[in-house]
């Protein structure tokens, strides 16, 4: 059948290719509605349940999204004249920011204070050009001991200063509105810096970490993309030996990419950095397929054979396994539909189709393209060749050894797997090529981090706020985060209300305390509230029925792991000093990017294993064999689990990106065993051949082009470990590494099995 | 020499006379007729429930008492009662509004037993955590602002002037306001707000419209939605009296601490 339809297509080249193109570009056409996101909301789930207990939090108080304004006196001095001008320029022109609802800086910081029985409530450095000496010790005076200030718009040393815009997006278009901020915030850091050049100016924020998202993705594109095709290209060029079975491939390549990019357009998919990487994993695939169809025409033309029968026979002995390894392949990647994190999802399903649309064209435009190419006549015998078959005598003579050997090499590497422990480090999924990740670096060392717990703390009644027990379980929560080391600052309502008192008893420090009534902290509050301006209230601490407040926890960058640790040491904290009611966990994106690694490793356990059962059976059914196929999962499986071993040696922390990676290998992995299986298996059934010529056999006609295949995937892999973006280039590098496993695997340890358990019965046929 | 000065004076006059009116001047006309028909009311009171309403649906309400004075030629003086929540029951507000200058405001705390003076530049905060700004429930002054007269326009079931106006106090919330103003009661029907970025942030829309003395029309219901972060509050005015014989006494900081 397989020979009937190869020659139906050589029949009908022209068509073919025409068709062929008619297809892709119909797929094409869709990439015009794709979109890049720039929200890190994507990586989460509408379900889970961190970013709805997140998104709940934000609806009762305000968004957090925010852009961070770090600047940096030359001089290092931020109570200047000079310096105070500045922020109070910047502050004024980032109200101007879209979507922008607060601007926070020490310039308009409301100050309270007492003259006689009046209170006055005003910016800090109002109209700072007028500020004398005295006026800047004072104001350095109050800034250095506000607990609000210190460690989140000033530092400690008042090196450094910050300007913090809250951004709230209407969400209608993210795509559309986030870039929208981005493009003012920078062209009014340029138009800063070129007013006050003695002040350096960072980016910083959630908004900015946003923008880092398909800044990442476009790094990608401009500079690993275009190596890798390149790579592609020499690879395939050295190993095929002709420009046009070069050539021809290149365009199976860019029609796959452009076939399921389209797709993803037609989808309506959103890119992510991990979703896009697609782009790069689809070559990496595609070019498989067509090493396979291309070695077999190769092989068969250096037996002198026609050009067309060649063809024909390629594609007999190739139609089946090209297509079950693209299967397979596809079922893996799909297998990342199980991840919590959509992101991945969308890279498992843009790349099946990839994948799909790759085996499609291997099997009608390659060969129908080839035959319309001129092609070289004649092709001489390779030494690589001589290599294999040198290789399959080695296997065969120490198969014995090598099982063994292998066995125990692997039961030592996989007895390494438990040396991993989850940890991830959001900030770092961005390299230090991106600005972002320079300036989100700077920020935490010498002003404020990204990484913030907040916690919505419940008095149970309305009004509760300003209960006195209440504020004292408040202000003994904060004081306890204030005492943990990983801890920079803490937003706390009891501060406000400290110095309310303060001043409302003639600003005597003694006063500095919380108020002793209820009511007395209710009217304090009243009248604090009643005297602050536009976009400085207090509703992004205090619900409306002011039953609640927010606390936030700034955590210097650091791990998931420590983040969990804390907040659950925070946890028994709250159960062991306060009442039900405020015990409560805390919500944010530190929280749930803390999370989603284990989220998604348990998740991806489940999608791992219907892969695998899916892809056996599929085995089973295609060698037509339950004992070869069973057989098989040890070459599919050790491979993963011996990088993993490996990676626990090496690194020993596994993220987000790699819990992913044993579900899209074994697609991979699957593919060399399918083609070393499929011939094997010929070799028995259609040669009669024993156990060891059939070994023999598998490794002189399938031995190269798995070399083959294999180089050009660890190739294609290690270029994406360059990745901008550490979740894929994490990925790319254990990708990579599983791909060497699996080709010793096969080549060492799946000969020798074969041997041992296949060669005694004859049960096949 | 006189002759080409004369000459000049006219020739630049000429258009501003033969256009009749600028959109400017006929904003301001608007403005100034709104408050003369609103003139003479001499004093009201009025209780206000305020409900609040955040982006989860979550509601909390507030009651108080509102005293209004008349004055001449300056911004009202008014004297707030907190009724509720309880925790503020008794807390007082006199506040003397101006143009263009900080409004003079008292606080009486009952908890503190003491009047204070509250000295800040800002009336554009939230009123009680609402989306209502203190300047956004101050009198009306024509000299608060500069105007531009759009268009006329059908709104609720009136005609409206539809006029824009621009804050003149440095410290307003906002750069920009969009009023529809009915031509026949001058009600204030509705009013957009845009913020420094110059985005919409508010609407209010002022409903239930009823008439006092046969003459002037004050609103039942004020909704004021805030379009950037989803919260809203509905200001419901009740017992509406007028010319009730508060003088100027009633409104004085030292005796803020007996009014009930």
């Amino acid at each position: 059948m397989a020979k009937r339809y190869a020659e139906f297509i050589l029949r009908n080249k022209i068509t073919t290719v025409i068709l062929s193109l008619v297809w892709i570009m119909a797929m094409a056409v869709g990439a015009q509605y794709l979109t890049f996101t720039n929200d890190y909301r994507v990586f989460f789930g509408d379900d889970n349940p961190q970013l709805v207990a997140f998104e709940n939090l934000q609806d009762t108080y305000s968004k957090n999204d925010n852009v961070m304004f770090v600047l940096v006196p030359e001089d290092n001095q931020v109570f200047t004249r000079d310096t105070l001008i500045a922020v109070a320029w910047l502050t004024e022109r980032a109200w101007e920011t879209p979507y922008s609802t607060r601007v926070e800086s020490l310039s308009n910081y409301q100050n309270t204070s007492a003259e006689g029985d009046d209170l006055l409530v005003e910016d800090l450095a109002y109209e700072p050009e007028n500020l004398n000496k005295a006026d800047l010790l004072r104001i350095r005076e109050i800034a250095l001991n506000e607990p609000v200030l210190v460690n989140r718009l000033v530092s400690p040393r008042a090196h450094v200063t910050g300007v913090n815009i809250t951004i709230e997006l209407p969400g209608i278009d993210q795509t559309v509105e986030n870039p929208q901020v981005i493009t003012f915030v920078r062209a009014l850091k340029a138009e800063f810096m070129q007013t006050f050049p003695a002040i350096d100016v960072k980016l910083t924020g959630i908004t900015m970490m946003n923008q880092a998202f398909p800044e990442a993705s476009q790094y990608d594109m401009s500079t690993l993309f275009p190596l890798m095709l390149l790579l592609f290209m020499v690879v395939l060029y050295f190993w095929v030996r002709g420009f046009a079975g070069t050539i021809t491939t290149f365009f199976v390549i860019i029609f796959s990419i452009m076939g399921a990019m389209g797709m993803a357009g037609w989808l309506g998919i959103a890119l992510t950095p991990p979703s896009f990487s697609a782009v790069m994993i689809i070559p990496t695939m595609a070019i498989a397929d067509s090493v396979h169809v291309l070695m077999n025409y190769i092989q068969a033309r250096q037996k002198g054979e026609a050009r067309e029968a060649s063809m024909i026979d390629s594609i007999r002995i190739n139609l089946q396994p090209v297509f079950l390894t693209s299967i397979t392949t596809a079922i893996g990647f799909m297998s990342m539909n199980f991840s919590d994190a959509p992101p991945f999802r969308d890279l498992g399903n843009i790349v099946a189709m990839g994948v799909m649309v790759a085996f499609v064209l291997s099997v009608t435009f390659l060969p129908a393209a080839m035959m319309l190419m001129p092609g070289r006549q004649q092709v001489k015998e390779t030494a690589s060749n001589r290599m294999m078959q040198n290789l399959a005598e080695f296997v065969i003579r120490r198969r014995g050894k090598l099982l063994v050997g292998m066995g125990l090499a692997s039961i030592l590497l996989i007895s390494f797997i438990p040396k991993n422990e989850l940890n991830d480090d959001f900030v770092k999924y961005f390299s230090e090529r991106i600005e972002f990740r320079r300036d989100a670096d700077f920020a935490s060392a010498n002003l404020s981090g990204l990484y913030l717990v907040d916690y919505s703390l419940e008095s149970g009644i309305d009004g509760g706020v300003s209960d006195p027990e209440f504020q004292q379980n408040v202000e003994n929560f904060a004081n306890w985060y204030r005492d943990q080391a990983e801890v920079i600052h803490v937003n706390v309502i009891t501060d406000t209300f400290k110095r309310l008192n303060k001043s409302m008893h003639g600003d005597d420090p003694a006063w500095y305390r919380l108020p002793e009534e209820r009511e007395l902290a209710a009217q304090y509050l009243l009248l604090y509230e009643m005297s602050l301006p536009y976009g400085l209230d207090l509703n992004n601490q205090l619900n409306i029925d002011k039953s609640a407040t927010r606390m936030t926890v700034m955590l210097y960058n650091m791990t998931t792991k420590t983040v969990l640790a804390l907040e659950k040491r925070a946890q028994q904290w709250l159960r062991d000093n306060s009442p039900v009611s405020m015990q409560k966990e805390g919500a944010s994106p530190t929280i749930m990017f803390s999370n989603i690694g284990e989220r998604n490793i348990k998740s991806m356990l489940l999608g791992t294993t219907v892969a695998l059962v899916l892809i056996s059976i599929i085995l089973i059914f295609a060698l037509k064999s339950i004992k070869i196929g069973m057989l098989s999962l040890i070459p599919n499986l050790i491979p993963a689990a011996l990088a993993f071993g490996a990676w626990g040696i090496a690194v020993g922390q596994i993220g987000l990106a790699l819990s992913v990676v044993t579900g899209m290998t074994l697609g991979i992995v699957v593919d060399d065993t399918v083609h070393f299986l499929s011939k094997y298996l010929r070799a028995r059934r259609e040669k009669g051949l024993d156990a060891q010529d059939a070994v023999r056999y598998a490794f002189n006609t399938v031995g190269l082009a798995l070399v083959v295949t294999s180089m050009v995937l660890i190739a294609g892999f290690t270029v994406l470990t360059f990745s901008a973006f550490a979740l894929n280039s994490n990925m790319a590098f254990m990708t990579a590494v599983t791909i060497v496993f699996a080709i010793v695997a096969d080549f060492l340890l799946l000969p020798p099995l074969l041997m041992a358990l296949d060669g005694k019965d004859k049960d096949n046929d | 020499m006189i002759k080409i000065v004369t000459f000049m004076v006219v020739m630049l006059t000429i258009p501003g006379l033969s256009q009749a009116q600028t959109a400017a001047e006929k904003g301001l006309e608007i403005a100034q007729a709104a408050k003369a028909y609103d003139k003479g009311f001499t004093d009201f009171t009025a209780d206000m429930v305020m409900t609040l309403k955040n982006k989860s649906g979550d509601t909390s309400t507030r009651v108080i008492r509102m005293h209004t004075l008349e004055v001449e030629n300056d911004g009202d003086k008014t004297l707030s009662v907190f009724d509720q929540p309880a925790d503020v029951k008794g807390t007082k507000m006199l506040t003397y509004t101006h143009g263009l200058e900080p409004d003079d405001q008292w606080l009486y705390l009952p908890a503190l037993k003491k009047v204070k003076r509250i000295s800040s530049r800002n009336k554009s905060g939230p009123f009680m955590g609402s989306t209502f700004a203190f300047e956004d429930l101050g009198s009306q002054e024509v000299e608060k602002y500069t105007y531009l007269y759009l268009r006329d326009e059908a709104c609720a079931e009136w005609t409206c002037f539809v006029v824009e106006r621009y804050p003149a106090y440095k410290h307003s919330g906002y750069t920009r306001q969009v009023v529809w103003i009915d031509r026949e009661g001058y009600r204030l029907v509705k009013s957009e707000f845009y913020d420094r970025k110059k985005s919409l942030l508010k609407t209010l829309v002022a409903s239930d419209f009823q008439q006092f003395l046969g003459h002037y029309w004050r609103p039942g219901k004020m909704n004021m939605v805030n379009h950037q972060n989803g919260k809203s509050t509905l200001l419901e005015w009740k017992n509406y009296q007028f010319k009730t014989g508060l003088t100027e006494r009633d409104f004085r900081s030292q005796s803020l601490k007996r009014i009930q």
